[in-house]
């Protein structure tokens, strides 16, 4: 068992633990992600490491309640215990001093980019930091992303807080301003980071994005993950998750994130009669 | 002498209509009462061939002797004094290519049901507990070894090293310790109750289970020796998958053998929504392949309620690889089979689900390396299958992880580990590897013969630091 040391609620939906597990705190890297599991009926899901301390021997994920899984973690409280905590799990973002490095995150892909961004800035590089959200209540470790980056810009869909805009936005500009970039690193939701990587494409500056495809084992036993990365197969959980967001199918991602859609829901309602 | 008895004893089965729907276990096991008939058909003879047939050389004639003299203890001793995992093997070794194959008897058409008889035994042992010995455990030799991973390979090493004195710790990457004891092989061919078991016997010797530990991540194989283990024996298994690697093989619906047996079996996706992880199936099953796998895979999807269920084969029935009583019971339940038939590509509908599959007919030509018949393609012989379900049970290799993060272990083609065959021993010092990481996809029993031998050969390393 794995025991929850601090949950709190950063926005509505959107949570964050940290996790007791020493062995696993030693050897997390930016951009690696763990499994998780409830309880002996529980799913295994991924989720990418936010944060971690050796010293404390904790390990930080942020997650949105999105399915059933994720929205009974979310019924889980500070001291409550999660069954498998299972990482780190796959490759590392690859880090170096490329230059300029621009940082995209939208939604939860903030909690993810904001240790990349500091592992890039302590390498370094220039980091410029791209957050977004929809709305100004949704916004979150804004100081965290600042404190890992030389600049932070801020966007909101709607206009609440910072520059009304998509990420993509400010995205462009800086790509068509002075400065030379070297790198973008885009996380968040797979439309977010699809239309990041199709922003950078003309100007050729290579993109990097988390895939987070359904995965099982998370080991490469099974294969849910497949993704398509310049037209070869490749397993997110053991080649990935970080690829060429240039090279990746985006269709046929999205189409694989969705063939539960149905079971999904039937999942949501077990739950909720369970808990009624 | 007595008249030899050539009438071996029919395994009870659920009727094929009824276990077609549902998950529990196809053969019931022999009453105590022909379990005695047939093992009192075994003349005991001299020549003792079962016992060299048995890739870990079970004291057969010894435990079927007890059976018969109704010395139950006795009998699980004997068995037990080279097996530990002997409710797995009664059920999952492929005995009629192994001791049955060899047995005096078989001269006659109708050798000894030997693997009936060890099931028999090890299920009256799970029954009866309070009958149970420990087996004698020498006294600690201050010595400590690392097994990777728990299927049948390392939890045999595990056992004979604990008895042997050595301070022994599993790590399995999974939630549950097992391997393809638990992930692969269906709940109807090996119940989990029975792994459990097993892995509580292997515990009882005082071995140590840690869960989630993907080593080759949490800490490497490297990190184990530097860390105080003496010696690491990787038995890790096969579990990379093989695709067919033709267009159209990532749309939803086609799923590894690995993931589809993975759901099915570790995660009790038959279960859902009780169990939270889900599969899909839908009406028209397609399982690529006829191992045994294969056979797995197409008989979940039946009993997960597909309405037909393909096993696609590009050889012809005289060439599938599974045993011959999986594919009997496939077809006794109604799985199809098209022999002589490749896939070629893959359709799918707007949502970029699978809703079809172009195929050529094959025809066997001269044998290719394997010995066996090559199919070639027989021209202008496409066609298409609707199916809204795939399978791809075309084998595994192993998993590249331990390889790749273990300085100077040597690897094949295949990826395979490279060890000593008798020994297990790599060319990295103080490292073993045995059962499917070595030789890639094989059976329970063999790996569990290298298990085997590698402790004996760690032992032996041990006491001589």
């Amino acid at each position: 068992m794995y025991k929850i040391l601090q949950r709190q609620d950063l926005v509505p939906n959107v949570h964050l633990f940290k996790i007791e597990a020493p062995a696993v705190a030693r050897k997390a890297q930016a951009g690696q992600f763990i499994v998780i599991r409830i309880d002996d009926k529980g799913e295994r899901i991924p989720l990418t490491i936010a944060d971690w301390s050796e010293k404390e021997g904790s390990v930080t994920v942020v997650f949105m309640e999105v399915g059933a899984t994720t929205r009974e973690l979310a019924r889980l409280k500070t001291g409550d215990s999660v069954a498998d905590f299972v990482g780190p799990l796959g490759l590392a973002t690859h880090v170096e001093k490329f230059g300029t490095v621009v940082c995209v995150a939208g939604g939860v892909g903030v909690a993810v980019i904001t240790p990349i961004a500091r592992a890039m800035k302590q390498n370094g590089n220039k980091v410029i930091s791209i957050m977004g959200a929809r709305s100004k209540n949704l916004i979150f470790w804004e100081n965290e992303l600042r404190a890992a980056s030389d600049q932070l810009i801020v966007t909101t869909d709607d206009g609440t807080y910072g520059r009304k805009a998509l990420v993509t936005e400010p995205l462009k500009e800086i790509l068509q301003g002075q400065e030379k970039v070297s790198r973008v690193i885009a996380i968040g939701p797979t439309n977010m980071m699809k239309f990041s990587a199709l922003t950078t494409q003309p100007f050729g500056v290579k993109t990097i994005v988390s895939l987070n495809p359904i995965m099982v084992d998370g080991t490469g036993m099974c294969g849910c993950c497949r993704v398509s990365i310049a037209g070869q197969t490749k397993f997110a959980c053991v080649d990935g998750p970080d690829f060429d967001g240039h090279q990746v199918d985006w269709d046929l991602l999205l189409n694989r994130q969705r063939v539960y859609l149905e079971e999904e829901k039937r999942s949501a309602e077990h739950c909720q009669h369970a808990h009624a | 002498m007595a008249k030899i008895d050539l009438n071996r004893q029919e395994m009870p089965r659920q009727e094929p209509k009824v276990r077609a729907k549902n998950f529990s276990e196809v053969a019931l096991g022999y009453s105590h009462e022909q379990a005695v008939i047939e093992a009192n058909r075994c003349i005991q003879c001299p020549k003792r061939p079962c016992v060299e047939g048995c890739p870990v050389n079970v004291d057969i004639p010894e435990f079927i002797k007890a059976l018969r003299e109704n010395n139950m203890p006795e009998a699980v001793r004997a068995l037990k004094r080279k097996n530990a995992l002997p409710g797995v093997c009664g059920r999952v070794c492929p005995q009629e290519t192994q001791c049955e194959s060899v047995c005096t008897l078989q001269k006659r058409g109708a050798p000894i049901a030997i693997g009936r008889l060890e099931r028999f035994v090890a299920d009256w042992e799970r029954a009866n507990p309070q009958s149970r010995d420990l087996p004698v455990i020498q006294p600690s030799s201050g010595k400590k070894v690392a097994v990777v991973g728990s299927g049948p390979a390392s939890l045999t090493a595990a056992a004979d090293l604990a008895k042997m004195g050595h301070q022994v710790i599993i790590f399995e990457a999974l939630h549950v310790a097992g391997g393809v004891l638990v992930y692969g092989i269906p709940q109807f061919r090996l119940p989990k109750e029975i792994v459990q078991n097993e892995v509580n016997y292997v515990s009882s010797l005082g071995v140590e289970i840690k869960l989630d530990q993907v080593i080759g991540k949490i800490e490497t194989v490297d990190e184990l020796l530097k860390n105080g283990f003496d010696a690491v024996f990787l038995g890790t298994g096969a579990g990379l998958p093989m695709f067919l690697n033709v267009p159209g093989e990532n749309y939803g619906g086609i799923y590894s053998a690995n993931e589809f047996l993975t759901r099915t079996n570790l995660m009790k996706a038959y279960l859902f929504p009780e169990y939270m992880t889900p599969i899909r199936v839908g009406k028209r099953v397609a399982v690529i392949g006829a191992g045994n796998v294969a056979m797995d895979s197409a008989r979940c999807a039946l009993r997960l309620g597909a309405e037909k269920v393909y096993v696609v084969y590009r050889r012809s029935k005289a060439e599938m690889p599974a045993r011959h009583e999986e594919v009997e019971n496939a077809e006794e339940e109604g799985i199809i089979f098209k022999f002589l038939t490749n896939p070629i590509r893959f359709h799918g509908n707007e949502r970029g689900e699978v809703k079809a599959m172009d195929c050529n007919e094959m025809e066997l030509g001269e044998p290719d390396a394997s010995g066996r018949r090559r199919p070639v393609v027989k021209p202008g012989s496409e066609f298409t299958m609707e199916v809204d379900t795939v399978v791809i049970a075309l084998g595994t290799t192993p998993n590249p992880l331990i390889a790749s993060t273990t300085e100077g272990l040597k690897t094949t083609g295949h990826g395979t580990v490279v060890a000593d065959e008798v020994t297990g021993q790599t060319v990295k010092q103080g490292v073993w590897a045995g059962g499917d990481i070595v030789t890639g996809a094989a059976t329970v029993i063999s790996a569990m013969g290298a298990g085997k031998r590698a402790a004996a050969s760690i032992d032996a390393y041990l006491k001589s630091k």
